[in-house]
Parts: structure tokens; sequence; C-alpha cells
């Protein structure tokens, strides 16, 4: 019987990234993971969090919590999705016990899709192939809240016809931050503009990510600077052959 | 936000040669704190912080304590403590005793309580001249203008800058020269050191085993300032205080490194009491004001009590992405960066600047490198959370809280989420050829959209969602 | 109700400690004290006095650093304290009947020696005293001190271990690691802004 997983893909993937799902899904069931995406599924309830809406973010927890509570495994697409979902769900449930019993159950069988496959999956080569030279954008929730840094590369690092070039500066944060994007969109755009600088000092003619926030982040500045540099998020990277 | 607000984010970022200034003098600090406390340099970097932190956390929970422990001991080496509960009260203080002495002239050293209590402001309104001797700050003092930064106060100004100030305000030649504008400023503080009456300093510490005031700097005008004056008196929070004297091991090898990369500053100074009996020379006499100005506020809320563990290093400014951008005069009060961004809602209330706890993408750089590990995004979160709260009782932004209130709605209803999702997608439609969107028209133009077009490319809507490809699989 | 009583009530009501009352004892002092030989100090403290645009002289015995400083402070206007280590090394002040403040604004050179020095971050300890001015090394632009080899430390953990009540040695303990300086302006470095710009380490054995 192979293992199985659900997929947790984002509501931004849900309505704006669908290739990445797929991409996702497509490597997990090629290292012979059963893969399901629970329907009922809608979002984690970080936008309402970082906003300050602590009462409407809990009550998307709860959903996401009945939704996902018969699930072995739960692969997300997200470094700052599961970041919310394992380090802040807590915090949304303080004081109610039965919840945060809930919440540390699900919570626990939550992964970052890279972390998934490097620590439960165990696996770095997945046998992908891309002809490309690409750089990496660590999510600042990934990188911060769970501290993944090796595990995306050591994945890329697999990838046969990759090159990889690391940014200098190395992590700095794209400018992105939910709401922040909108509300001091000027100054999420200067951000995300210095942001673009890096990538292009690279000579990358791609940039990676575990973020499709980020990402969209980035492609919108790169496709407003007029640049021909493309985002991909590591899943769709890994299932390319 | 603000109107004020806005403006000074715009003209900042507006601003190239600024905007390089800021971006360059960040970037030094943070990469030379990055090489004194790396894996190899300081191995035990991290035990460090959480010894800070847990001394910190121990102290301020029972900070009454060691008020008084501290107080007890300054009185018994013949110094003075005296509690202010605000700006009005030190001011008085320092007015009373120079009237009593006969002063006129003070020399301070850097301090940003005295700038959180305009402390200069205030005494020259009475007549006495009080001049700044940190050469940032006396150039600003020229200048008429704030600290830029914690420690790098004078960030913004270029030398040509600082020609003017010093021909404008010294009558001197004009000398763009920054070591002969150095020398300038070196000449004249020095007649200031020697004929003042009273030295007003800060502290980075108070030591409440020793009854003692720790000064840390790189100039020497602290030496000088609680030196060479007959009169010492530092002004410092009640939130500056530490246990041990022996703490001052873990707390300085965390503090040059984390504000500028230096392993110390040039100059530590434990200065407790008025000269000794039979001493060559210091101060005959030394007070020490502890300062409220809304301090005890913030003991309230333990989430949030961890905002006065700060130790003024700076680090947070120099790793944050915000900062970086629009520079410390864009925030609305003494504090800026990431700490600032915490402090100012807690000290003036939200209201003084609601949009303030936002302003942060909420990357975590500034948690990542403070000394004593303060939770920075998480008190913002809480800000945030407090501010809608508030409005909600008081029914403003309404449009934003109902907004929330659907979003809520549709989340735990996916038949309505999905299909407001198809009908989004629909509206949106391009016949762009799949290319990012640059521009919508008028109808969906406005809002959150417009504010992201505004800047950069919307990705165009899939012809099919996620989870409608995935039934068709 | 005086300030001080507003202040302590409110700091106590907020704590959710009315009757006041010692706390539990705070967490043990965090001092690491690493092994080190004195030559292996000595060759630390010259490494970051040197790294720091600081100057440092070895000298096997007492007298030869007498000597050193005496060649070194002819024909300048020095200022010297009374430390017992310089009249040891046969260092004495000139008679200058001025007041010592004067004597060291218009000093080209203060001399001093030191109470103990930290190897790993090429630090001198001065702690003030009636023999050990502190003007000394502060107001004249160039700063020797000169410092026996028995204290030098191996850093800041161990002054601290050696040292854990600084208030009862002195009013003013200062810790000097090289030259005063300045980046404010430009963040271009300047030395010498206030404090001495030329400081040298005489170490002695």
């Amino acid at each position: 019987m192979s293992p199985r997983v659900s997929l947790f893909v984002t509501c931004l993937v849900d309505q704006l990234f669908p290739r990445i799902g797929l991409a996702m899904a497509d490597v997990l069931e090629r290292l012979g993971f059963g893969v399901d995406f629970p329907e009922a599924q809608t979002c984690c309830g970080q936008p309402a969090f970082n906003s300050g809406y602590r009462e409407e973010a809990r009550l998307v927890a709860g959903h996401f919590l009945d939704v996902f509570q018969a699930s072995e495994f739960i692969v997300v697409p997200s470094g700052s999705c599961t970041a919310m979902i394992v380090r802040h769900f807590a915090e949304l449930f303080h004081g109610d016990a039965a919840a945060l019993e809930r919440v540390k159950s699900v919570a626990s069988r939550v992964r970052e899709f890279s972390t998934f496959l490097t620590e439960v999956a165990g696996v770095e080569d997945v046998g992908a192939r891309l002809d490309d030279v690409v750089t990496f954008h660590d999510g600042c929730h990934a990188l911060r809240e769970l501290g993944i840094h090796s595990a995306p590369r050591r994945l890329l690092a697999h990838v046969h016809g990759l090159e990889l070039r690391e940014m200098e500066p190395a992590a700095e944060c794209c400018g992105f931050g939910g709401t922040f994007a909108v509300k001091f969109a000027e100054l999420s755009g200067a951000m995300a503009r210095t942001r673009i600088d890096a990538i292009a000092r690279t000579g990358a003619r791609a940039v990676v990510s575990l973020d499709p926030s980020c990402l969209m982040q980035i492609q919108g500045a790169l496709s407003r600077a007029g640049l021909d540099i493309r985002t991909l998020h590591l899943a769709e990277v890994l299932a390319s052959r | 936000m603000s109107r004020a607000f806005e403006q000074k984010i715009h003209e900042t970022l507006a601003d190239g040669r600024l905007q390089q200034a800021i971006y360059t003098a960040t970037g030094r600090l943070k990469d030379s704190r990055l090489a004194v406390i790396a894996e190899g340099v300081l191995p035990d970097y991290q035990e460090l912080r959480a010894h800070a932190n847990a001394l910190k956390k121990h102290t301020i929970d029972h900070l009454d304590y060691y008020l008084e422990q501290f107080e007890r001991n300054v009185e018994a080496r013949g110094g003075r403590v005296v509690f202010c509960k605000d700006a009005t009260e030190v001011s008085d203080f320092v007015l009373s005793l120079a009237k009593e002495r006969g002063a006129r002239l003070i020399v301070k050293s850097k301090s940003m309580t005295t700038e959180e209590i305009d402390l200069n402001e205030r005494l020259e309104h009475h007549g006495l001249e009080s001049v700044e001797t940190d050469l940032g700050e006396y150039i600003l003092q020229l200048a008429h203008e704030r600290p830029y930064h914690i420690v790098a106060p004078a960030l913004h100004k270029t030398r040509y800058d600082v020609a003017g100030i010093l021909t404008e305000r010294l009558h001197v030649p004009r000398e763009t020269a920054i070591e002969k504008q150095t020398a300038i400023a070196r000449s004249v503080l020095r007649q200031k050191f020697l004929a003042a009456e009273i030295g007003i300093s800060g502290a980075n510490f108070l030591v409440a085993d020793s009854g003692a005031v720790v000064l840390v700097e790189n100039e020497g005008n602290g030496r000088l300032t609680t030196s060479a004056p007959r009169i010492h008196i530092a002004v410092a929070g009640i939130e500056k205080l530490i246990p041990r004297a022996q703490d001052l091991a873990t707390f300085l090898k965390l503090l040059a490194r984390s504000a500028t990369g230096q392993l110390l500053s040039v100059y530590t100074s434990f200065l407790s009491g008025p000269r000794r009996a039979g001493e060559a020379d210091g101060p005959d006499e030394f007070y020490v004001l502890l300062l409220d100005n809304g301090r005890t506020g913030l003991l309230d809320d333990p989430e949030k009590r961890q905002s006065l563990y700060c130790i003024r290093c700076g680090a947070c400014l120099n790793a944050c992405p915000v900062y970086r951008k629009i520079g410390g005069h864009s925030f609305p009060w003494v504090y800026s960066g990431p700490i600032g961004a915490i402090l100012t809602p807690q000290f003036m209330g939200a209201a003084h600047e609601p949009a303030l706890p936002f302003a942060s993408s909420l990357c975590g750089a500034c948690a990542e490198v403070c000394p004593v590990k303060i939770d920075i995004p998480k008190v913002l979160l809480e800000l945030r959370s407090e501010v809608h709260r508030d409005e909600a009782r008081r029914k403003q932004n309404r449009l934003e809280q109902l907004a929330f209130r659907a979003y809520a709605w549709l989340m735990r209803h996916p038949r309505a989420y999905e299909m407001a999702g198809r009908v989004a997608a629909s509206l949106a439609a391009s016949d762009g050829g799949g290319g990012w969107v640059r521009s919508v028209p008028a109808l969906l133009n406005r809002g959150p959209v417009r504010a992201w077009l505004s800047q950069r490319d919307l990705p165009p809507p899939p012809p099919r969602s996620f989870r409608q490809m995935w039934r068709q699989r | 109700m005086s300030s001080r009583e507003d202040i302590l009530h409110r700091v106590r009501t907020a704590l959710g400690r009315p009757e006041g009352g010692p706390p539990p004892a705070p967490r043990p002092v965090r001092l690491r004290i690493p092994e080190t030989s004195l030559e292996s100090r000595m060759a630390s403290m010259i490494q970051r006095i040197e790294a720091l645009a600081g100057r440092v002289v070895r000298v096997p015995t007492p007298a030869e650093a007498g000597a050193w400083v005496r060649r070194t402070v002819a024909g300048k206007q020095a200022v010297v304290s009374q430390a017992p280590f310089l009249a040891e090394c046969g260092i004495r002040d000139s008679e200058d009947p001025r007041e010592l403040r004067e004597r060291c604004a218009a000093a080209e050179m203060g001399i001093t020696s030191a109470d103990y020095a930290l190897a790993d971050t090429g630090t001198l300890v001065l702690l003030s005293s009636p023999r050990e001015a502190r003007l000394i090394s502060l107001l004249p632009p160039a700063h020797i001190a000169v410092v026996p080899c028995n204290r030098l430390l191996s850093g800041l953990e161990e002054l601290f271990s050696v040292l854990p009540d600084p208030a009862a040695a002195a009013s003013s303990m200062v810790l000097i690691t090289g030259p005063s300086r300045t980046a404010d302006i430009e963040q271009i470095l300047v030395r010498g802004v206030h404090g001495p710009g030329q400081i040298t380490a005489v170490l002695v054995g």
C-alpha cells in the first residue's frame, strides 16, 4: 500500500498558479506516493492573521483543521502557509485545550514541499532535468520561521543540466508581505526592484522559490521592468524532464 | 496611513542619493556585524543571546526590586537617584540644579532617551546652553534635525551638507574634508567640555548591584562629559537595568558586535558615583534620573513587555528592508526602524500613526539579529490586531472589516469560494495571450488592484483553477 | 505621592508584584574563561591593538620600559600619572605647578599604567584612583599605557571574574579599546575625535 499524502495547494496556487499544484502532484506520484486533494480546502487564514484580524483567521484555521484532520501527511507548496499552520495556529486557539490538541495533531503532519521530499521521502534526486541557469530566492517565512535553507538547494543540485547561482545579498525580503504589498505599494515596489536587481546581477535566466506569493511579487516586478527572466516554483523545476 | 507618513515615505523613496546613502551605510553595518558573530568567530553567539534575553526578562519581570537595589547602591557611594515621571520632571530637576549651582553651560553625550524628552529644547528655552558632543549629534544639533539612525545619527548627511552647516552656524571658512570637519568640531567642543559645569549623559546599562551607569562609545565625548564637569547627570529609562556587574560580560559582548561589528567599542565606562575621597579628578556630584515617560505602561502586557529589553544597538534597523528604504526620518517618533515601530504605538498610542505597525512585510530579519531576542514581528502582529479591535469598537474602517468577514465566510464555504473564484477570473480574463497584465479596465482598477498595478504587473488568471484541472485529471 | 512612589507603585501593579520583595535569583552569571598561555595572550593583545591602528611595544623589564618612555617623551609636553608601576619603571612626572586639568589640556602625551589588559579585544582597563587621574588618558592626543604582563587577562569574562565588583574599587573603570574614532560623516573613519588618536601599550615582562 503506497503511502498517501494530501495536497494543500493554497488559495493562491488554486486560483492563480495551478501549474504549481499539478507539478507538485506529479513529483509526489512519481516518487510512489498516492496523492489526494481534499476538495473542501480553501485557505490557511494567513491573510487575515497578518492583517490583524485574529477572529477571522481563527475561523478559517478551524475550517482547515476540519478538512485535513484525517490526512496522513499534508504537503504544501508554500513556506509562508506552512509557517502559518505550524507556528501560528496555536496562537489563534490560545486557551482552548481541545482545539490546541487538534492543532498539534494536524500541524505535526504538515510539511512544506521541499522538506517533505528531503526529510519524509528521504530523497534529493527526483530524476528531474532542466537545462538552465537559475538563482534561488529564499522566502522569509520559509527561511526564518521554518529554518529552510539547504533542502531546496540540495534538491536543485540534483537536477540534471541545472546551474544554480546564489544572489548577493543572499536573503532579502521581496517586499510582498501580504496586504503590505497594496497598503504600502510604493515601498513594496521599491523592495521588489531591489530584489530583482540582485536577481538580474546573477545572470540567471530564471528565479526559483518555494513561495508562490514571492513568485507573484517578483514576476510582477520583472515583467514591469521588462526583464526577460522567468519565475519557477521549485515543484515546477522538479517536475521538469 | 496619515498624509505625513505617506509623504515622508514617498519623498525618501524618490531621493536617489538618500536611497544610496541609507542602503550603503546600513549594508556596511550589517556586514560588519555578520563578520563578528559568525560561527567561527563567536561560536556561543546564540547562547549569549538566549542568556541576555533571560537576564532582561528576569530584570524587567522584577523591575521594582532592581530599581530599589540600584537606588540603594548609588546612594551608598555618594550619588543620588531621582525618579522622574516624564520630560518635565527631568528638565525641572536639571534647571533647578543648574540654577542652584550657577551653571550656564551643559555638555551632553549621545542619548536617545534625552531626544525622546526633547531635553535640549527645554533647557535652551530656559536660557541654558546645552551642547551635543557626539560628532554626528553635534552636527544635527547645529542643523536642528533629529537623529536618522540610533548608531549613525548623521547617516543622511554628505560632507557637503556638513560643510554648509559648519560654515553657516560656526562662521568658519567652508571645509569639505571630513578629517578637517572633525577637527573643527573637536576644537569647538574641547572648549565646551572644559568650561561646562554640568555633563549630561544617557546610560547603556544601569547596574543594580553596583549602583553604576555604563556608557558605551567610540569618540571619547562620553568620558569627557562625565569626567570634566563638576556635576554628572545620567538620564536613563527605567528599563536599562541589569542585575549584576558580571552580567556585562554577556551584554558588552553582544552590544558592540551587533551595533557596529566591533568586538568592543573604543570606550566602555563603568561609573559608580562622584569621585571618591582622594581621587585625582572626576565629578563632585553624581545624579541618575530614572525616567518612566510611559515605560510602566509597557509592563502591563507580558507579551509586549519584551519591547523594553532593547539595548539600542540598531541592528534591527540595519537588517530591516523597510528601514533601508524609508530611512529614519519617515518614522513619526525619535525611535525608528523595527524597534521604533513597536515602541511608538505603545508609548504614544496607536492613534499617533495607526498605519505604523502595518509598515512591515513581517520578514523577521529584525528578530533574527536582535541580541536580546525581542520577537518584534510577534509584537507587530499583536499591535495590528489591537488597531482593528479598536476600530471595531469605534466603528471605523468598516469596509475593510467587512471585507475580512466576507473572506472568513467564503473560506469556510468551499463551493461559494470556488464560485467567487470563477467569477473573479472571468471578470479579469484578458486576451493578453497569457502575458502578465499591465493595466485593467477602469471598473476593476480600484483599491488593492490599483495599488498592485501601480508598481508591478498582475498575473493573468488561468483558464481553469487547480481544482478544476484536478477533477479532469 | 512622590514620583518615586508613583513609579514604583505602577511597576509593581503592572508586574503583579503588589508586595514587591526579592525575586528568585537570576540565571547564574555566565563567565566562560578560556585556558590561555601568557604567550598566546601576548600575541593576541599585540594583534588586536595593531589591528585597531594602535601600537604595541614589548620590553622585558621595567627599566627598559622606563628608558623607552623617556626616549619617546623627550622634548614633548607630557603628563605622567602617579601609578606605582610607573615609579617602578622610573617614569616620573615633571615638576609642573599648573593644575592637572590645565596640564592635560595642554599636553601632547598622557602616560599611565593600566590595572588590567584584555588580550582577546586589545583592551586596557583603567580604574580611577588618587594615583590615576581620568583625564590623563583622555585629554592629550596621545596616550601611552605601561602595563606589567602579569595583568594581561584573556578577556572581558576573566576581568569580571577577577573584578566582580568594580564599584568597590573606584568611581570610574574605563575599558579602552584602541584610539578614539568616529564614522559619523559618510561612514568615513576618522581617528582622534575627542579622546586620543594615538594609543601605545608598553607591555612589560
